[in-house]
């Protein structure tokens, strides 16, 4: 299970994560809150990107500040930007990267990269540039090359803003079809229904926990009431 | 298209070689004509390596594609010599670069970049006896050839910018907001190679 416990992270003395605690169990869930509110600080705190000044992340036994390796190895990330994601020249070398730390040997390896671009619908592009792909699939190619790895648990960072409607419903099916647990931070409150738990963060805190209709009504309250005062 | 090409997927007698074989090849005619010093032995080569293209199935557009790119620079030597009367000596030095970094495309063209990479790490290999790792430099290597379209990408990010605002001439204002671009970008790769495992952090204090 991931965990926070006292969670606080401050950015050139502004604080930006306050206080979190939180137990991350359940198969799918979704993050929302303002721009600003500390949803991409929270996320990168999730596989140790960012290391909190005060209190712990922990997978299991394994603690994000001492076991950042181990940690990473078992939480997938992708970020909005898929293209700066894309390492490699082409599609099949970019998934095939990320299976060089696991030393699996020249034909799982191959099996494997074979299997995820299959499986993601990218076969067809595997030897083309991954920056010349569409942004969907430049965000498919994101989500191969992390879920190749094998993560116990996939963390996205708006995954879909930068998308357009088809593309975005692209993202969405994968994401809703992966096996793995996933934690989605999202402005798209539409995805979020099928959802097991969701959290609203405001100014740092985690502003409510729970089902996700009722964090969606709490989400447009707290908007309305920024907007009205 | 940019004019530096990467892998195009093909069966011509250069993609079924290998990628030791094919750089050694390219070695081996740069330092004959370096070594024979000779217009006219220079221009037979580009005759040549134009010609290679088609023989090994590659589009004539791609050589053209290169040429393109290059004549600026041939322009420049070849007219920089003239002026000092010394024109055979501009057209060997235009002939050789161009024949040059035509073979050089062919080979870029008919190899995959991580065959080209594992070939690096293999040469490398013997440096890790002086602290060099082979899978940075097979790394640095794979993320120089990824840089080429993220440069691109960038300007014309800047340009389209600078235009819908109706700005116009004056390009060295486009240079501070590449590099801002382009800044954020290797960033944000760098962030990404971190979170993908590739790179460990070295942020990361072991206490
Ligand atoms: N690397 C950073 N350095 C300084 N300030 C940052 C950095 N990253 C984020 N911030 C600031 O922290 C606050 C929270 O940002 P972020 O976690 O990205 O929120 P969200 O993803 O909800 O928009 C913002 O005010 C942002 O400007
Ligand atoms: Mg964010």
């Amino acid at each position: 299970m991931l965990r926070l416990a006292g969670v606080s992270h401050a950015y050139d003395g502004r604080t930006v994560l306050r206080d979190v605690t939180l137990d991350l169990a359940e198969h799918r869930i979704g993050v929302i809150g303002a721009n600003g509110s500390g949803k991409s600080t929270l996320a990168r705190t999730l596989n140790g990107l960012v290391l909190p000044d005060t209190g712990r992340v922990s997978l299991g036994e394994w603690d994000t500040r001492r076991h950042a390796k181990q940690v990473r190895r078992r939480v997938g990330f992708v970020f909005s930007d898929a293209a700066n994601q894309i390492i490699m020249p082409t599609v099949a070398e970019d998934v095939e990267i990320g299976l060089r730390s696991l030393r699996l040997g020249r034909e799982e390896t191959a099996r494997r990269v074979d299997e995820v671009l299959e499986r993601y619908g990218l076969s067809d592009h595997r030897d083309h540039p991954g920056h010349l792909l569409s942004g969907g699939q430049k965000q498919l190619l994101a989500l191969a090359s992390v879920l190749v790895t094998g993560p116990e648990i996939l963390v996205c960072d708006e995954p879909t803003t930068l998308l357009d409607l088809r593309n975005t419903r692209m993202v969405h099916r994968t994401l809703a079809g992966l096996d793995q647990r996933v934690v989605l931070f999202t402005h798209d409150l539409d995805l979020l229904p099928d959802f097991d738990r969701v959290l609203v963060m405001a100014e740092g805190r985690v502003a409510f926990d729970g089902a996700p209709d009722d964090a969606v009504s709490f989400y447009t309250k707290l908007m309305d009431q920024a907007d009205g005062a | 298209m940019s004019a530096i090409g990467l892998y195009v997927a093909g069966t011509g007698p250069l993609h079924r070689v290998s990628a030791g074989p094919k750089l050694l090849g390219l070695l081996v005619v740069g330092v004959a004509l370096v070594a024979a010093a000779d217009p006219w032995v220079s221009l037979g080569a580009l005759v040549a390596s134009l010609l290679a293209y088609p023989l090994v199935g590659l589009h004539p557009r791609r050589a053209l594609g290169v040429l393109r790119a290059l004549w600026p620079f041939l322009l420049a030597i070849g007219a920089f010599q003239a002026l000092f009367g010394a024109w055979e000596e501009g057209l060997r030095l235009c002939a050789q670069l161009a024949s040059l970094v035509l073979l050089a495309n062919a080979v870029t063209l008919t190899t995959r970049v991580r065959e080209m990479l594992d070939l690096f790490e293999r040469l490398a290999r013997p440096l890790r006896h002086v602290g060099v790792n082979p899978d940075r430099v097979a790394l640095v290597l794979a993320l120089t050839v990824r840089s080429i379209p993220m440069v691109a990408s960038a300007w014309r990010a800047a340009r389209e910018g600078y235009r819908a605002r109706g700005l116009s001439g004056r390009p060295h204002l486009l240079v501070v907001p590449v590099i801002v671009q382009l800044l954020r970008m290797a960033d944000a790769t760098g962030e990404a190679l971190v979170a993908r495992g590739i790179d460990e952090d070295t942020r990361v204090r072991v206490d």
